[in-house]
């Protein structure tokens, strides 16, 4: 099957600080993807690039094996990848309006049902009517996801979507993760600094460092049989950069 | 002392008797605050919201106009326009329909809208600023056009938006300089509260001036009434 993404030598600059050098990566249908590395490593960057939210300054993005000019990307390829980021920035307004929100762009005015559906599935149900700014961190991640799982996007980009989370709430997130992923076939990828989450959502993981992809290989292959030596001490709990 | 007191009490009841020389000059101020608002809104708010958003070389220079703008003196605005449409100035000689002649109802729209204008783009853009960019990074992401995501944006900085209105409204409804000098003070036809205020004040007709006085005093309250509620709701 072809790939959802195939990146070729693609870098991204901040001044004269190089983000992103990923020589080559391909990123599969329906599989989960996880990106662990140290922080400052171009894990966020490398998201928004996949999301079309900034350009890269060298290199292509294939996705569906179509080239993507990043300063004309087609709304229908906008539409079809979606992120959850770290900090859950929400709308002025209730939950509900705020999961309605990206039907709204897309001009869907009946969402009333699929919004009770999401609710319910996240444990959402009893806040509908909340204002989003009375939320909890846990609830507003809950809310952020909601928000994106309401459009079943193609690809759904997480950024350290459980970070700060209490047990509970990790728990109930990496389960719709989970079922989403079975249930809808969405291609994901998971920026974590978790390990153990990597290990325990993922299909494939790869380690970034520095802006590079040091080393990407099957879960299992990944945690027990790493070639590179950095991913070997990055998997020991060792500092690595 | 006395004066004062018998002029605040004929003046308030010339103002609840219906006095059709006062509520001609209300209606008057009105038309020409709120038609010059209205422009300034149209103009205004856009640019406001795309200096706003964007970034490009020769914004902060920009940026140092706007805010020059935000603190015209409404005489030299008087002045410039004056001077632009008269007969003997730039605009006047042209004759065209679309050029507003002075002592004209319409000069003073042109007057306030520029007033008002550089404060509604001041105000819009510094409100837009103060959404937070992660907001705007997650509206794109979940799909929304350019278009989309300025009306998104614009929509959660409208507490913002809705201030530099006010802002806008307070600059104009309560200036006499450009309002005197390219209007006129024409009686039943150019004439607005604060011109006949003025006016009214050098004949020694107190309760006239002191009614529209109290009614500009009134507006005024209100309207900085409604932005300190709209403030403390942002917080």
């Amino acid at each position: 099957m072809a790939p959802v993404y195939e990146l070729s030598r693609l870098t991204r600059l901040y001044g004269s600080r190089q983000v992103v050098n990923i020589n080559e990566l391909d990123i599969l249908p329906g599989e989960i993807l996880a990106v662990v590395g140290p922080s400052g490593a171009g894990k966020s960057t490398l998201l928004r690039l996949l999301n079309f939210l900034e350009p890269p300054d060298g290199g292509t993005v294939r996705f569906h094996q179509q080239a993507v000019d990043f300063f004309h990307v087609p709304l229908q390829v906008q539409r079809s990848v979606t992120t959850v980021f770290q900090n859950p920035a929400l709308l002025s307004g209730s939950v509900a309006a705020n999961l309605q929100f990206g039907l709204r762009l897309r001009g869907l005015r009946d969402g009333h049902k699929a919004v009770a559906e999401i609710l319910e599935r996240l444990g959402l149900t009893q806040l509908r009517d909340a204002p989003a700014h009375t939320l909890s961190g846990g609830e507003a991640q809950r809310v952020a996801l909601a928000r994106a799982l309401i459009l079943n996007p193609e690809v759904l980009l997480l950024d350290e979507p459980t970070a700060n989370l209490d047990p509970y709430n990790v728990e109930l997130i990496e389960s719709v993760i989970r079922d989403l992923n079975q249930a809808h076939k969405a291609t994901m990828v998971l920026v974590t600094h978790n390990v153990f989450q990597a290990r325990r959502l993922a299909d494939r993981v790869a380690l970034m460092l520095n802006g590079e992809i040091v080393e990407v290989a099957a879960t299992q292959t990944f945690f027990n049989k790493p070639r590179d030596a950095r991913t070997r001490a990055f998997v020991r709990g060792e500092m690595v950069w | 002392m006395e004066t004062i007191l018998s002029g605040i009490v004929q003046g308030l009841r010339l103002f609840f008797s219906g006095d059709p020389v006062l509520w001609k000059i209300i209606a008057v101020s009105a038309q020409v605050s709120g038609a010059a608002l209205l422009i300034s809104a149209v103009l205004g708010i856009p640019i406001g919201a795309w200096m706003g958003l964007s970034r490009f070389p020769g914004r902060r220079m920009i940026q140092a106009f706007i805010y020059t703008g935000m603190g015209l003196p409404p005489v030299v605005v008087g002045l410039a326009v004056y001077l632009l449409l008269s007969n003997n100035g730039l605009l006047g000689p042209l004759q065209q329909t679309w050029i507003p002649k002075l002592f004209t109802v319409e000069a003073m729209i042109s007057a306030q809208v520029i007033i008002a204008t550089p404060l509604v783009v001041g105000y819009t853009m510094s409100a837009v600023g103060e959404v937070s960019p992660n907001l705007r990074l997650q509206v794109r992401s979940l799909g929304a056009t350019r278009l989309q995501v300025l009306s998104t944006t614009l929509r959660e900085a409208r507490r913002g938006v809705l201030i530099a209105l006010i802002g806008g409204l307070g600059s104009i409804i309560s200036e006499v300089g450009a309002v005197q000098m390219v209007g006129g003070n024409i009686d039943g036809s150019t004439r607005v509260m604060t011109t006949a205020i003025l006016l009214e004040t050098r004949r020694g007709n107190f309760e006239l001036a002191i009614g529209l006085g109290i009614l500009l005093l009134g507006i005024a309250f209100l309207i900085n009434l409604s932005a300190a509620q709209l403030q403390g709701k942002g917080h």
